[in-house]
């Protein structure tokens, strides 16, 4: 809404500052001046953006009361608006209130001989200031009048009203042309303005095509109304329209203002338009509802708990411990309240008809801050005691974030949603800790959108194809977020973790083929990860197979991981069918990790072991394998063994390690035949009390033979 | 490399000119051959051994069949050629330990690309925000990302006919019409059920930080995205007054901008705080002289906050009596303040980020910027 501050000055005269600083002083009391232009009329036109509570302050006189308090001026009654005497004879017109839950009040007044043009005066000169439209001098007044004192009211031809009105609920399936030229079907919800035969208008929202005013209207009745505010606000929603009424009716129009509204028009209309008054105003009054909104019970105001809120005020003019029973009376008296001292530092408080959104202390207090100006209260820190309490989990956050990215992924953050087709591909009932079932969302934001996502696999697939698309072939993404499964009665949300990875893998290594060293990139990235977790040593706690993988994942290129014996990862390539879906070309290796069982878990403990002072030996054997025969057998057949007793040597530490160095296969079958591979091998020997003899290495290495041999392994030369 | 000694016969310094050059020209082309640690070694053995050395050689046999008048030239002479091979071999070593001889490394080329992964903005973000709050003794508090509307809603005092509550704001999960409406579930809207939920659990004093994310029915455009984030705090005891709200936040400010960042305070409204104000900080860019960041005010829109409204502690005491607990948060003792802040228009406003989308795309074009 806009103000123009020569017609704000008519109303308060004496505003002691220009316009900018008015504007500056509106703003830090919550009248906010959001733009400043120069007007046709003289003065400025503020662009105002005042909070949806303070329908009050939405027209000038509101923003004069204001002004008014800032300033401690004191502002006059409104011109123009005192009482009219009718100068025609006439009985009241009458008026039936059926609705008397929704409509509080209806003033009615007849204008006869009016004679009907475009408006000229200060309502041209405001309206060309404001941009508003003219359209007829009587439906221009009604305009002016909102925005002079906030009140909306409605001109009809009387000639068109048959018999009295009657406020009431309209018909369910009543139909009603509205002045937009619209043609509304209502509802028995909808409030009407209607005559003893016909609806009239959409009380409250928008007047009818019918009983409009034209340039043949000869007489006129004004209405000024109070509306229920929830009734006028489920109708402009219903029938989709938000006008200048209804944003005012909606928030709580000022009950009192009725007849006030209805002399300004009055007046304007026979100086606009001619014609005369004719008979008393009527007004009819619901009292239930004139006790809640115009006559509400005073309510009582502590300075202790003023004080008691808002604390200390800043050091300067006010200087002191806070807020004074001065400044709580003056303000508050400059809004309209009416303060009764009931005992030193407590008041009863009647509050203005206009202050809807007044009701309890709090709101009081709130009032003596904001026009007292938040700016001038003191900068304070409270003392307070007490543990900072670190989330339980927050270490092993941290900890995942760090090592990810260390091994090179950088965070990323996917939509919250994903379509019905990926929350059923990519469904978390993999993951021991998923619940079957997606859940649909009741508005999606698209349909590619309608489901929470169960797994954060599908959102990262869609991140690696944004990058391949955009010619970034080369990606590793991390996103640790929350997955949701259950159903719309109850959602499970739990931390899960995706890995992304596409383009060349980033360690050439001699054991992998070139098209598998991705796979086994991201499976060393989640050793790395999981290996910062508690271990509970001598049973490994890590461990993969391949069984029942879902088929988002290409067979036989994916992988369960088992942590401290339950699946905590999924992972491999993305299915061909994926691939193709989202039109990849290059391999992406994916993998799900249920991070909620990583949070729970402590972070590994470092135990140092006690560093051998011996030379360490290392042998390596060259053997040829079936392909059967897995690198897990080879562990467990040497390193497994000598764990459980096995081996030449009292002492299985003497066993360091043993680890893979190059596998080979040749296509040809000629170096190795087919359906077998070479492996190098090496392993270090080291014992912890003395250097290995010769002997003792031969000992080792003889047994190393003899237990790849039972594997089925051939020693090459 | 061993030579025999030749045998000198004259011992004028002609003669000596020729033999020296001579020798200096071999020692010369013997040091283009050093390319190794060992070649090093071989050559200094060669002519600077104590034993089998070609120079303690020579001069031996010259300076005995040297006449007395020309021993001090031939002296001179040795011990300058002493200098050239000692000269030489240092040299050498130097190259060689600088590596950048022709034959060996480029030390210009780019390192390997051993790249590591880079934080999200928003997650670096909210940590740093977060961080400045529990340096003042706030704890971490989180809650669930699908609510009810009893704690998105309801308790934060928001009337049942807000228009935040309508499909077009909230984004609600599917089949939740038959429910009674405090119990029906949707994405929550704010951090700010967080609030509720710990005062549920919780009795005073409460000193919170919450970060998280949170999601609203917006089309997505250059500055709106349905899902975005917030860090909120509550801070509630007996005796928080509004001055140390506006002091706690100047203080966060002046934390996370820089000491020199100005605060003020605007009336404005939210159903679960009153007084309610919108924070705006000095420009962080101009200094508050103005500038285009700033739409040239010198100001910048932040944060909301407020002091707790008392329909917030009476729902949270309905409900804890409800639980079968205390309802220890008397609207006559107990006060407190909250704030809000958005991590991403944050983010955007200190990288300089113009498209929210940004931050949600996985662009590692745009990711990688924060490595």
């Amino acid at each position: 809404m806009n103000i123009l501050t020569h017609w704000l000055r008519s109303c308060l005269p004496g505003l002691p500052v220009d316009d900018r600083r008015l504007a500056e002083d509106l703003t830090l009391r919550g009248i906010a001046v959001e733009g400043e232009f120069p007007a046709s009329c003289g003065g400025s036109l503020y662009e105002m953006d005042i909070t949806t509570n303070r329908v009050d302050a939405m027209n000038h006189y509101g923003v004069a009361r204001e002004a008014a308090a800032i300033y401690h001026l004191s502002l006059p009654p409104l011109a123009l608006a005192a009482p009219l005497d009718y100068t025609r004879p006439g009985a009241g017109f009458p008026v039936r209130i059926e609705a008397q839950d929704l409509c509080g009040r209806f003033t009615a007044r007849v204008i006869r001989g009016a004679t009907i043009g475009s408006s000229s005066g200060i309502i041209a000169e405001y309206f060309a200031a404001l941009g508003q439209k003219q359209i007829l001098a009587p439906v221009d007044v009604t305009n002016f009048t909102w925005m002079a004192m906030g009140h909306p009211t409605h001109v009809f031809d009387l000639d068109k009203v048959e018999g009295g009105i009657v406020v009431r609920r309209a018909r369910a399936g009543e139909r009603l042309r509205l002045l937009d030229g619209s043609e509304k079907t209502l509802s028995s919800d909808d409030l009407v303005v209607a005559d003893e035969v016909k609806a009239l208008a959409l009380a409250g929202v928008m007047g009818g095509w019918d009983s409009r005013v034209t340039e043949q209207t000869k007489n006129i009745l004004v209405e000024a109304a109070w509306f229920d505010p929830v009734a006028i606000r489920s109708s402009s929603r219903r029938h989709g329209l938000h006008t200048d009424a209804s944003h005012r009716f909606e928030r709580g129009a000022d009950f009192n203002a009725a007849p006030l509204a209805s002399h300004l028009v009055a007046r304007l209309v026979v100086q606009q338009s001619g014609g005369e008054v004719e008979g008393p105003l009527v007004d009819v009054v619901v009292p239930a509802i004139a006790a809640r909104t115009a006559h509400r019970p005073a309510i009582r105001l502590e300075l202790s708990q003023v004080r008691r809120i808002l604390g200390k005020t800043a050091s300067g003019e006010d200087a002191g411990p806070g807020i004074t029973e001065e400044i709580v009376a003056q303000y508050l008296t400059a809004l309209g309240c009416d303060l009764t001292r009931q005992a030193a530092g407590e008041y009863a408080v009647k509050l203005p008809s206009w202050r809807l959104d007044l009701e309890r202390e709090i709101d009081l207090i709130e009032e003596v801050a904001r026009v007292y100006g938040y700016n001038r209260f003191a900068n304070t820190l409270p003392d307070f005691q007490g543990a900072v309490r670190e989330l339980p989990h927050a270490s092993q956050e941290a900890a995942i974030r760090q090592t990810l990215r260390a091994l090179g992924y950088t965070e990323a953050i996917s939509s919250t949603f994903v379509s019905a087709e990926e929350a059923e591909a990519f469904r978390s009932a993999e993951l021991a800790g998923g619940v079957a079932g997606a859940v649909p969302m009741g508005n999606p934001l698209s349909a590619e959108a309608g489901m929470l996502r169960p797994s954060l696999a599908p959102g990262m697939a869609t991140m690696l194809a944004h990058n391949l698309h955009r010619d970034v072939s080369d990606a590793r993404l991390f996103e640790l977020g929350t997955v949701f499964s259950g159903s719309t009665e109850a959602v499970k949300e739990r931390m899960g973790l995706a890995l992304g990875a596409t383009g060349a893998a980033r360690s050439a290594a001699h054991l992998y083929p070139v098209e598998d060293a991705l796979f086994f990139e991201v499976k060393g990235a989640i050793e790395a990860l999981l290996a910062r977790f508690s271990n509970t040593s001598p049973a490994p706690s890590v461990r993969f197979d391949a069984n029942h993988l879902p088929d988002w994942i290409e067979p036989g290129r994916g992988a369960r991981a088992w942590f401290n014996g339950e699946i905590i990862a999924v992972f491999g390539e993305l299915s061909a069918a994926q691939l193709q879906a989202r039109k990849l070309r290059q391999p992406c290796v994916l993998a799900s990790i249920d991070a909620q069982r990583l949070l729970a878990s402590p972070l590994r403990q470092p135990v140092v072991a006690e560093l051998s002072r011996f030379q360490p030996v290392e042998r390596d054997f060259s053997f040829v394998f079936p392909d059967a025969v897995t690198w897990a057998a080879i562990e467990a057949a040497l390193q497994g063994s000598v764990a459980q007793g096995a081996g030449p040597a009292r002492d299985a530490a003497e066993l360091r390690s043993v680890r893979p160095l190059e596998i080979f296969r040749d296509a040809k079958g000629k170096a190795v035949p087919l359906g077998s591979y070479s492996l190098l091998l090496r392993v270090v020997f080291q014992s912890s009390r003395n250097t290995l003899a010769e002997q003792e290495i031969a000992l080792w290495t003889e047994w190393v033979v003899a237990q790849l041999q039972r594997l089925g392994g051939l020693q090459r030369a | 490399m061993s030579a025999a000694i030749p045998e000198l016969k004259q011992f004028d310094e002609a003669e000596l000119d020729r033999v020296f050059t001579g020798l200096e020209a071999e020692v010369a082309a013997q040091a283009r051959t050093l390319t190794s640690g060992e070649s090093l070694e071989a050559f200094r053995l060669h002519w600077l051994g104590r034993k089998q050395g070609r120079l303690g050689q020579l001069s031996a046999a010259w300076l005995k069949s040297a006449p007395a008048p020309a021993k001090p030239s031939l002296g001179v002479r040795f011990n300058q050629l002493k200098a050239q091979i000692e000269s030489l071999l240092q040299d050498s070593l130097q190259q060689r330990q600088a590596g950048s001889r022709g034959s060996g490394l480029d030390i210009t080329l780019p390192g390997a690309a051993l790249r590591i992964g880079a934080e999200h903005p928003l997650v670096k973000t909210m940590a740093e925000i977060v961080n400045v709050f529990q340096r003042m003794g706030y704890s971490v508090s989180l809650g669930p990302e699908v609510e009810t509307d009893f704690y998105n809603f309801e308790a934060l005092n928001f009337p049942p006919n807000h228009p935040a509550r309508d499909t077009q704001d909230t984004l609600v999960i599917a089949a939740q019409e038959q429910k009674p409406l405090r119990e029906r579930l949707l994405m929550r809207t704010h951090t700010s059920p967080v609030q509720i939920r710990s005062m549920l659990e919780q009795a005073p004093p409460l000193h919170l930080v919450i970060p998280g994310k949170v999601h609203r029915n917006d089309a997505a455009d250059a500055t709106h995205s349905p899902v975005f984030h917030q860090v909120e705090g509550l801070c509630v005891d007996t005796n928080i007054t509004f001055s140390d709200l506006k002091g706690t936040l100047d203080h966060a400010m002046k934390a996370f901008f820089g000491s020199a960042v100005k605060t003020r305070f605007f009336p404005s409204f939210f159903p679960f705080t009153e007084p309610s104000a919108d924070v705006q900080i000095s420009c962080i860019f101009c200094a508050g002289k103005g500038c285009r960041k700033c739409k040239h005010s010198g100001w910048i829109e932040l944060l909301g906050c407020g002091m707790v409204d008392p329909a917030v502690f009476e729902a949270v005491n309905q409900r804890r009596l409800q639980m079968g607990r205390e309802p220890v948060y008397d609207i006559r003792k107990i006060s407190g303040f909250a704030f809000g802040m958005g991590v991403d228009r944050i983010a955007m406003m200190k990288y300089g980020i113009g498209d929210i989308g940004l931050l949600y795309s996985g662009d590692l074009r745009f990711l990688e910027q924060f490595a």
